[in-house]
């Protein structure tokens, strides 16, 4: 069953205004702390649900890291987006287990579903789709996880019921909004 | 010490060294891509494998320590094949476009795959389509080219603590360059160059004005007149194959009335007269303070290097009423060039092409700063890099080893050995205590030969003492005090001196900050490889320059006397305001929305 909370339930404030004292938040918790980009990001990104350039810029002034470092953390880890992402982020595993295992035709599957290829948010922006080099789920090979809810063994012809109770989900979450 | 075998030949070698060095060391040769002096090694090329007797695979010897009793080959077949499979794999990603590359015979990828014998690549490779990035006035980047050795990104972030590229994205899409892969125009980039200095391949070149100089020669109407940086002469001679550290002054002078330009003259001119400037601003500054208690922006900054203005733009917008408001001698040749110089020959401004040729990448962009126009043209339009004279040169047929020496022009011909020695580190302020303790005392600057040691070499940050003692009347108020000056090459040096004396209080009255690591003798069009040792040969010819001078203080220039009796009348007056003085502003670090 679906028991995930979205990522990001609203398209949140990024006014400067608003955006500064969150951040200033998110950095001072990790004050004086070595290493500290790489979670500073993950926060940023759970509250925000991606990374937007001015994030970014004030993260690279207030930690003193030079702005082409944190882009360069950025678009190396497929985690990190720095466009907004659904409210349902499908990441399929393509590592080695599940991609014998048809993650590939699961991959093709949701393209088809969803109408979105990879790295693309739909346009009711109920749905992002990434792909992902293992999980470290392989024995339940192919997987497929929705926000942090780890779906197994995952068949190509079940994804539209899968996907349709997302769907539903997320739009009686926007009704009650 | 341990004691280590190379090749079958014991070797002893200091702890804690890599096999790099000590190989290096022995007179051993291994070779080496991403591997950087100074640098804290990466490891990342694996082009420096060498076989140590016990260990499971070859280790990287540029960052794998010597033990005691180590037994290490560099020329086995094991190694020999992985080393060529390195290379052959960089070849694979890599654009070679050899014949028409802007490297040639320095290209360190070229070579190294020559003396690997790679006569085929086996890989067959379909690389993404990189565009050329050529956004900035100073430098170009072609992504094409590149091999993702990061020393750019390592001499950008560490040594020059600025960090406008770095490497983006991963594995095949790896790009070195500006935050996502942006234009290099939308970062924080200082133009130093020091990327194109350190690149191993044609991934990063300066934005060449060659044609634009060629096309200006071959313009009967133009009247193309020169002017070449104190660095060149200690430099120009390396693209010609002359050791590091040979004085080419006349030759180059012989080179350029063969190139064709009509006058050739020297900005260590300019450089004189920078010093009359920025020493009369510097005393005016320290009266205000002292005489007429003012709050005045110390301790005063040096303003020749552009790059160090533009850093300062960006990162230090706190210390800009502190830069001293001259213009660099390149900017001030050009505004005197096309007004004074212009007048007297009877040449209109229009007509008149100034080419500078400077060991610097950064003053391709100066001389398009809007607010260098105070000719009511731009007053300097071409930028040659010493790289591009030599190539010029040889574009020519001008067979420069053989040339006779020949000499400058008037009026910007004579210059002191104090406007020879802005080319090393601690040289513009050696040249200003000379003239500031001249003015002030009467009296020569008590120190042996003239020059100040302490403010020499390649130490980092470097800082000493001078005290006026019985001053003549017009500097009384400086009786008993005594200057203190620090000085501080490479921009993280320059970042580190900035916040210590913001961190710490302590007190300096004048600061010389040069862009590049050595100062402009290790700037980013100089010839390649620029290590210490060249560095240090360099310094050298350049203080032999000095010492061989007929004046070596900037006052006792006859031309700059003349040229204040003529033309601006006293420092800092009306003419110099207009001509010789400018401003700064704040940059924002982040220009544009990614």
């Amino acid at each position: 069953m679906c028991t995930t909370q979205p990522v990001s339930a609203r398209q949140p404030d990024l006014s400067e205004s608003s955006l500064i004292p969150v951040l200033d938040e998110i950095i001072d918790s990790y004050c004086g702390t070595r290493g500290a980009l790489i979670p500073v990001l993950q926060s940023v990104q759970n509250l925000l649900g991606f990374l937007p350039a001015p994030a970014l810029q004030y993260v690279s002034r207030e930690l003193n890291i030079p702005y082409s470092e944190v882009a360069g953390v950025v678009t190396f880890y497929s985690f990190f987006s720095t466009v907004p992402r659904g409210t349902y982020l499908v990441r399929v595993c393509l590592g080695t287990a599940c991609y014998v295992r048809g993650g590939k035709e699961v991959l093709e599957a949701l393209t088809k579903e969803l109408g979105i290829r990879v790295g693309e948010t739909s346009e009711d922006r109920l749905f992002s789709l990434e792909i992902g080099r293992c999980f470290g789920a392989c024995g339940l090979a192919p997987v497929v996880m929705v926000n942090n809810t780890v779906h197994q063994r995952v068949k190509p012809a079940k994804i539209h019921e899968l996907i349709e109770q997302y769907r539903s989900e997320g739009m009686q979450e926007r009704e009650v909004q | 010490m341990c004691n280590i075998t190379i090749n079958g030949i014991e070797v002893e070698a200091r702890d804690g060294i890599t096999i790099l060095t000590a190989a290096r060391e022995a007179g051993f040769t291994i070779p080496t891509l991403c591997f950087l002096e100074g640098t804290i090694p990466q490891g990342a090329c694996r082009a420096c494998v060498v076989e140590v007797e016990g260990a499971p695979s070859l280790a990287a010897s540029c960052c794998t320590p010597i033990r005691n009793d180590m037994v290490i080959r560099t020329n086995t077949k094991r190694v020999r094949d992985a080393r060529r499979t390195v290379v052959e794999l960089l070849l694979s990603e890599h654009e070679g476009d050899c014949q028409t590359c802007v490297r040639g015979s320095d290209c360190e990828l070229l070579l190294l795959a020559r003396n690997l014998g790679i006569r085929e690549i086996p890989f067959n490779t379909v690389n993404p389509v990189q565009q050329i990035d050529r956004s900035t006035p100073a430098l170009a980047r072609d992504p094409g080219k590149c091999i993702k050795c990061r020393r750019c990104e390592t001499v950008c972030a560490e040594v020059q603590h600025v960090g406008a590229i770095s490497a983006q994205y991963r594995g095949y899409d790896t790009v070195i360059g500006p935050a996502f892969a942006s234009p290099l125009a939308t970062v924080a980039c200082v133009q130093c160059g020091q990327c194109a200095a350190v690149c191993p391949t044609g991934a990063i070149t300066e934005i060449s004005h060659v044609q634009g100089v060629w096309n200006a020669l071959d313009d009967p109407k133009k009247h193309v007149v020169v002017q070449t940086a104190p660095a060149i002469r200690a430099a120009l001679g390396e693209c010609f194959s002359l050791e590091p550290g040979t004085l080419v002054t006349g030759k180059m002078v012989s080179a350029l009335r063969e190139l064709g330009f009509d006058a050739v003259f020297d900005t260590n001119f300019t450089a004189d007269l920078t010093i009359i400037e920025e020493g009369t601003e510097l005393l005016t500054r320290l009266k205000s303070a002292l005489v007429d208690k003012k709050e005045v922006a110390l301790p005063q900054y040096t303003s020749c290097s552009p790059g160090w203005i533009k850093y300062a733009e960006y990162f230090h917008p706190e210390i800009l009423p502190n830069i001293s408001t001259c213009k660099s001698p390149q900017q001030m040749f050009g505004a005197l060039a096309k007004t004074y110089y212009a007048q007297k020959i009877g040449v209109k401004p229009e007509a008149m092409t100034v080419v500078s040729v400077m060991p610097c990448t950064a003053k391709k962009f100066e001389c398009q700063r809007p607010e260098m126009d105070d000719s009511g043209y731009q007053d300097v339009d071409y930028v040659l890099t010493t790289r591009e004279l030599g190539d010029m040169i040889k574009m020519a047929g001008i067979d420069f080893i053989n040339l006779p020496d020949d000499t400058m022009d008037a009026p910007f011909g004579t210059s002191t050995g104090a406007a020879d020695i802005f080319a090393n580190t601690g040289g513009v302020m050696e040249a200003a205590l000379r003239t500031v303790h001249a003015l002030v005392t009467g009296r020569n600057l008590p120190a042996e030969d003239l020059h100040v040691r302490p403010l020499a070499g390649l130490e980092g940050i470097k800082s000493a003492e001078v005290t006026f003692t019985d001053t003549v009347e017009n500097w009384r108020f400086l009786e008993g005090v005594t200057a203190r000056v620090a000085v501080a090459h490479g921009l993280g040096n320059a970042s580190d001196l900035i916040t210590h004396i913001q961190e710490t209080g302590e007190v300096f009255h004048f600061i010389e900050v040069m862009t590049c690591p050595g100062g402009c003798i290790g700037g980013g069009g100089q010839p390649r490889f620029t290590t210490d040792e060249v560095r240090e040969a360099r310094i050298a010819a350049i203080y032999k320059e000095d010492e061989g001078k007929t004046y070596r203080q900037s006052h006792l220039n006859p031309a700059i006397t003349e040229m204040y009796e003529q033309f601006l009348k006293e420092p800092l007056g009306e003419t110099s305001h207009h001509l010789l003085h400018t401003g700064y502003t704040g940059k924002e670090l982040f220009t544009q929305e990614v």
